[in-house]
């Protein structure tokens, strides 16, 4: 117990190598712009669409793994995989708009059915992969529940790269897409374009997820951009409070969570990331000053 | 012939009937906008069986089916206490429960060292269809038909005698069922018991997935759950015919799905067979696709 404190100890503090440092740097940026990102898509009850859209980026994966072994180049390049990842994103994002948009079937079947349809056509493409002898491995295992360890320094990059993009785009864009979460119909009556705006949150979270596959997974990557969002909640009814909170929260999360999957063994790096934003929702639920069950205002 | 019945009969048995089961009940979950719900649910069971089977040591059909059970009624129970105590937005409240069951069964999993001992929670996400082998009908085997259906894998008779239960809750409540999916105001306000049928409902998606759990995977019970009830709602709008015709439409995609996994890649001179569970998946979806396009915008 004293040596996984005093390890603990040691990685939160950066002195336990230069790769795990970049992926967990990596991760608490990430964390933040999922918290951020997230809080919109909440507010607009599109939170689980994240969902459908990490499922839906593993076929684009194996593809993009598959024509790079067609060409002969280094399929676990980062930019291969992450660009089949998010244009597979993409895809999932437009299927289920297309999906959705028929009344007879709506949003909430039209996102199930990207995610389960997708991920089934991802697991076939992958058992392709998996034969070939660079597919072993890059196997399935990391990507399923999450890897901090197996990360390359090139990928840690990307992923703060992303998150520092997204967070960008979150500061600048900060009114109008709070404008829109909290209250659509003013929005729309200063002559703002909602529909336009609400297709770059679910962008913005589309690219926050795909980029934290690697050390989330794809099962719970989306908990990245639901459970921070839904603990700041507790904590306030102002716009730009909630999103800071988020952030905070998502950041502490997604860090605490890289660090204890390098300290502990046997601890995918999803999971722990998991537990520790599950933890502070607990927290938020029960001691939240604006909505909390024992500290809110009611 | 011989290499049918001991390769693929089983693998195709257990699909269909586990479809089956997902297919009806996904009738009544899409019908009240509950596809993400049931996916949520899905992952959920994870936990409860991996607990159970942890905690008695033993693997049989009654422990998981219970553990499978309880945490659905668990967690169904904690959204419900989030959606009403904590005014968590619905599909928010679904994300933060089922990441928060999935990532503990994970960690539960990999703690107590049942990874290691041939419980793979791979195989529980993408499907194992593949695994199901009828060694009775080995040529070489010599034994009489009966003696050689004593040899089927132990869960082509769990799924069968869960299609039986589903059937039998569908069918003693069909008419309430009915009520509850195209009118649930009316439902309510005749005084239909709205809660025990929420119960009745939530017990046969259950069943489902946990009995999907093992060899056909989550993954797999998803994409039946919502694709052939959603797209038998694109053909028809009485209930008993989209019933139906989702059963018909699930048996095709697996019988499809099945003979592209393994007779796919043949085509192309190649003898790996694809990821059955991931190829029917997909086929589900696609059938709900060309649907949705051949029929405009129903």
């Amino acid at each position: 117990m004293a040596q996984v404190l005093s390890d603990l100890l040691a990685v939160a503090t950066f002195q336990a190598g230069f790769n795990t440092t970049v992926v967990m740097l990596g991760a608490a940026a990430l964390g933040c712009a999922a918290g951020a990102a997230g809080t919109f898509a909440m507010l607009r009850r599109r939170a689980l669409v994240s969902d459908a859209v990490a499922h839906g980026t593993l076929p684009g994966i194996a593809a993009a793994f598959l024509l790079a072994a067609l060409l002969g180049r280094a399929p676990r390049e980062a930019g291969w995989l992450m660009g089949g990842a998010g244009f597979a994103a993409l895809l999932s994002l437009a299927a289920i708009e297309w999906l959705g948009r028929r009344s007879r079937v709506g949003h909430d079947t039209a996102t199930a059915a990207v995610l389960a349809a997708g991920f089934g056509l991802g697991l076939a493409l992958m058992s392709v992969v998996q034969t070939l002898a660079v597919g072993r491995q890059a196997g399935l295992e990391s990507l399923l529940f999450g890897s901090a360890a197996g990360m390359l320094p090139a990928e840690a990059q990307m992923m703060a790269g992303l998150a520092v993009l997204v967070l960008a785009v979150v500061a600048l864009l900060l009114k109008e897409f709070s404008a829109v979460a909290f209250d659509p119909d003013f929005a729309a009556t200063v002559g703002l374009p909602v529909a336009r705006l609400d297709g770059l949150v679910a962008l913005v979270c589309a690219v926050v997820v795909v980029a934290a596959l690697p050390i989330a997974g794809f099962v719970l990557a989306v908990a990245l951009v639901v459970i921070p969002p839904a603990a700041a909640r507790f904590w306030s009814d102002r716009a730009g409070t909630v999103v800071a909170v988020a952030a905070l929260l998502g950041a502490v999360s997604a860090f605490s969570g890289a660090a204890l999957s390098a300290v502990l063994a046997d601890t995918p790096t999803g999971p722990a990331i998991v537990l520790v934003a599950a933890c502070l929702f607990t927290l938020s639920l029960l001691f939240g000053r604006a909505r909390g069950l024992l500290g809110g205002r009611g | 012939m011989a290499e049918f019945w001991t390769v693929d009969f089983v693998p195709l048995l257990a699909a269909s009937l586990s479809a089956l089961a997902c297919a009806l009940v996904g009738n009544l979950l899409v019908l009240t906008r509950r596809a993400m719900a049931a996916d949520a649910l899905s992952h959920a069971v994870v936990p409860g069986v991996v607990v159970a089977v942890a905690v008695t040591g033993l693997a049989g059909s009654l422990v998981v089916l219970a553990g499978g059970l309880a945490a659905a009624f668990a967690a169904s129970g904690l959204v419900a206490l989030l959606i009403r105590l904590g005014r968590v937005e619905p599909g928010t409240a679904l994300g933060v429960v089922f990441t928060t069951f999935f990532a503990f069964g994970i960690l539960v999993l990999e703690w107590s060292g049942l990874s290691r001992t041939g419980f793979d929670i791979h195989h529980v996400v993408t499907g194992y269809l593949e695994g199901l082998i009828w060694i009775g009908r080995d040529p070489g085997a010599q034994a009489s038909l009966l003696r050689s259906l004593m040899d089927l894998p132990q869960v082509v008779f769990e799924l069968a005698i869960v299609l039986v239960l589903v059937v039998a809750i569908l069918g003693a409540f069909r008419k309430e069922f009915a009520l509850l999916a195209f009118d649930p105001v009316f439902a309510r306000a005749s005084g239909l018991p709205v809660g025990l049928l929420e119960a009745a409902l939530l017990t046969a998606t259950a069943l489902a997935c946990t009995a999907a759990f093992k060899s056909v995977g989550v993954v797999l019970a998803v994409a039946m759950i919502v694709c052939p009830a959603a797209t038998a709602r694109l053909l028809t709008t009485r209930l008993p015919q989209q019933m139906a015709l989702s059963a018909a439409i699930a048996l095709g995609t697996v019988f499809v799905g099945y003979a592209a996994a393994v007779l796919g890649p043949r085509l192309f001179g190649s003898a790996l067979a694809l990821n059955a569970a991931g190829t029917i998946g997909a086929m589900a979806g696609l059938a709900l696709v060309a649907t949705a396009a051949m029929r405009g915008r129903a």
